[in-house]
């Protein structure tokens, strides 16, 4: 089928600015990715998948402008042991970060990758995989233009976290990262994302958890107002594999994340969780699909949204249960918190169950502050934008309790916490 | 203490009066009950006091300690010295009872200028009242009301007057739904707290409370208004009896 011209042009304006990376394993991958992407072309406004978020913005040639915040809060994660990864502008910083080596994993670049890797299984093949039966272009683009990214291998358990901290840096800047994660049998590892990263960042992570692997993801996609982000997480579960991710987002006018996950192995766990705050020119949008295709797997999607002043939610989930897949267990809540009228949350939750042996249950929610639950707080002496406060912390907290470290938890409040006291009334 | 002078109340939705020139003086360390047939406005006078929206005072004034309170925010007449045990706690979904009770007290304070608890301090002061209370480490934890029996909800009022100390103490219908031992438990923690910088106002339903708690005066609310007010006795001639006499004398 050929692609309708206005597609086509987009998507060929999009190609004239960026170059295939040449050489080397990710070559063969890279090729394939653009002769798909030329096949299927950018997202426009008439697709159906981006029916609530425009995606012209982050199609267009050229970043749009984001100016840099110089925030006076010392970075997330940043008093954790962890080993810390600088990206700037999408640009590796060699010197801001640790180097690349700890117990339990190892740790190769995207960038200047030998001939062989082992990463070359899985780079652009969870994403293709990941295509059907929804098309998600921008990963594909990912996949052939990725400038950098980390080849995360976990053979054991890992010594400490690995912390990526992504900098903004430059008002134009556009940046494409694309990680792969591959979990050996019975290994774990922690991965924490933070920071801004670009005036445009497209970023891909592909994962995948062997065995009784297990992954602990969580991001925080913080505070610049102006930039905007794409991004994609594809994950592949084996048998008794955990897989949980949780991001947090705050500011920024334009997010989308997919996360995309397949369990093929019997008895598998995904958690995917969210929690964003949105104050005026902020669009937000979790994408998630999780596929059950082996039998007794948990899945969750709990995602939170805080919107005032505006600010629009967008929340897109879907549970495929295929056939054979019994004694499935997916949960699905999305609930957004509207502390005005202008604000808006757009839900789309559904569910598809090709197997009679099921549990799954989803529900999606839009309300305001409880007014006497705000009484009684106040009642007690707490002022009110400080009993707002309180409560919207209560709102997010299913999502945040999602991760599973208590001390990654009481951080992101704390952030929260303080979003929340800038952003009072 | 507290001083209420003429007060008249309308729903602010629809013209509905509901408080018909309510006169009610409470003096520092003194226990004043209010008794009256259910819809007689105990409940919305305390909501009035404790500044609720959706009312609207049409007429009358209400004094904490010479100041008028009628205009204040809520939490403004907390840190003011009033506190209300409500007749039906509201539960709260994600807020810990113990972050809700320290940001409260630690609120207060520095609402008025006072240094803030420490949360070492705050535990300790909060285990031991918690224990009066029996009120266990468990519930302490657990978010504000969520899965509380009524029982323990109303102690768990208690316990927040107990920590916030305030001046002026309006309970309202607080043994509603209380067995003997722990209306004994509440009552206990209510007479822990009379002192004669103290004054409470106890809306009850029933005398057996009263029993507890020795009431200096006893009002009878009917109809928006304080319709008899005399002793510990009155309480008795109202458990013996019933409210119809009184209404009938009333009109
Ligand atoms: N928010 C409200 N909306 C409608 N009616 C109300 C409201 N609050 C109180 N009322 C009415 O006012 C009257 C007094 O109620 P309330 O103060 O709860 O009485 P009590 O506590 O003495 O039982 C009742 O007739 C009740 O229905
Ligand atoms: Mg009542």
């Amino acid at each position: 089928m050929a692609l309708p011209q206005a597609k086509q042009d987009t998507t060929e304006a999009r190609l004239s600015r960026l170059s295939l990376p040449e050489g080397g394993w990710p070559e063969a991958a890279r090729r394939d990715a653009l002769t798909r992407l030329r096949a299927m072309g950018l997202p426009n406004a008439r697709d159906e998948y981006w029916k609530y978020t425009r995606p012209d913005t982050l199609t267009a040639p050229e970043a749009p402008q984001a100016a840099v915040l110089h925030a006076d809060e010392t970075p997330i994660f940043g008093a954790r042991d962890t080993l810390t990864v600088v990206f700037v502008d999408g640009e590796f910083d060699a010197k801001a970060s640790d180097d690349l080596a700890m117990s339990g994993v190892t740790i190769d670049r995207l960038a200047g990758a030998p001939d062989i890797h082992w990463a070359k299984d899985i780079y652009g093949k969870l994403e293709t995989a990941g295509q059907i039966p929804v098309a998600r272009p921008l990963a594909t683009l990912n996949t052939a233009f990725a400038t950098d990214g980390l080849l995360i291998h976990v053979t054991g358990k890992a010594e400490k976290p690995i912390h990526f901290v992504y900098r903004h840096g430059s008002e134009t800047s556009d940046a494409i990262l694309h990680h792969v994660v591959r979990v050996d049998a019975g290994a774990e590892v922690t991965i924490l994302e933070s920071g801004p990263a670009a005036a445009r960042f497209n970023k891909c992570m592909e994962v995948d958890i062997a065995d009784g692997g297990a992954l602990h993801h969580v991001r925080t996609q913080g505070r610049d107002h102006q930039r905007r982000a794409a991004t994609h997480l594809f994950a592949r579960l084996g048998t008794e594999s955990t897989f949980k991710t949780f991001t947090l987002t705050v500011n920024g006018v334009l997010t989308r994340n997919e996360v995309i996950v397949d369990l093929t192995g019997d008895d598998a766990v995904a958690h995917v969780a969210g929690a964003c705050l949105g104050d005026g020119d902020f669009h937000h949008d979790d994408t998630v699909f999780i596929t059950h295709d082996a039998v007794n797997c948990e899945s969750r999607q709990v995602f939170k949204k805080v919107l005032r002043n505006g600010a629009v939610g967008v929340f897109q989930g879907k549970i495929l249960v295929k056939p054979g897949a019994q004694k499935t267990d997916g949960y699905q809540i999305s609930q957004s918190l509207l502390l005005d009228d202008d604000s808006q949350f757009l839900a789309k939750p559904e569910l598809e169950i090709y197997a009679d042996d099921v549990a799954c249950s989803h529900g999606s929610t839009s309300g305001g502050i409880d007014d006497d639950s705000l009484f009684y707080l106040r009642a007690r002496g707490i002022p009110r934008g400080e009993a707002e406060d309180l409560m919207t912390i209560a709102f997010i907290a299913e999502a945040v309790q999602e991760v599973e470290d208590v001390s990654l938890q009481e951080e992101i409040v704390e952030r929260v916490s303080a979003w929340l006291a800038r952003h009072r009334r | 203490m507290l001083e209420i002078k003429n007060l008249h109340v309308k729903l602010e939705e629809e013209d509905k009066a509901i408080l018909k020139g309510v006169d009610l003086t409470v003096e520092a360390g003194k226990v004043h009950a209010i008794m009256g047939p259910n819809g007689s406005g105990k409940s919305t006078l305390s909501y009035v006091l404790s500044g609720r929206d959706g009312y609207e005072v049409t007429d009358g004034s209400a004094t904490l300690e010479g100041e008028d309170i009628l205009e204040m925010e809520p939490e403004e007449r907390a840190a003011a010295g009033l506190f209300l045990a409500f007749q039906y706690p509201v539960e709260i979904p994600g807020v810990g009872n113990m972050t809700f009770l320290r940001t409260a007290v630690n609120a207060q304070r520095k609402a008025r200028g006072e240094e803030e608890m420490s949360s070492a301090e705050f535990l300790k002061v909060i285990r031991e009242k918690a224990k009066a209370l029996k009120i266990d480490a468990e519930m302490l934890k657990r978010p504000v009301n969520v899965g509380f029996s009524g029982g323990e909800k109303k102690r768990n009022e208690i316990l927040q007057m107990a920590m916030l100390e305030p001046k002026m103490c309006i309970l309202d219908e607080t043994d509603s739904g209380l067995d003997v031992d722990a209306m004994r438990l509440v009552a206990d923690g209510v007479n822990a707290l009379r002192d004669a910088g103290r004054a409470f106002l106890v809306i009850t339903h029933y005398q057996r409370l009263l029993d507890h708690i020795k009431p200096d005066v006893v009002h009878i609310m009917a109809n928006g208004r304080i319709i008899k007010t005399g002793g510990p006795e009155l309480a008795l001639e109202v458990e013996e009896r019933g409210y119809e006499h009184l209404l009938a004398e009333a009109v």
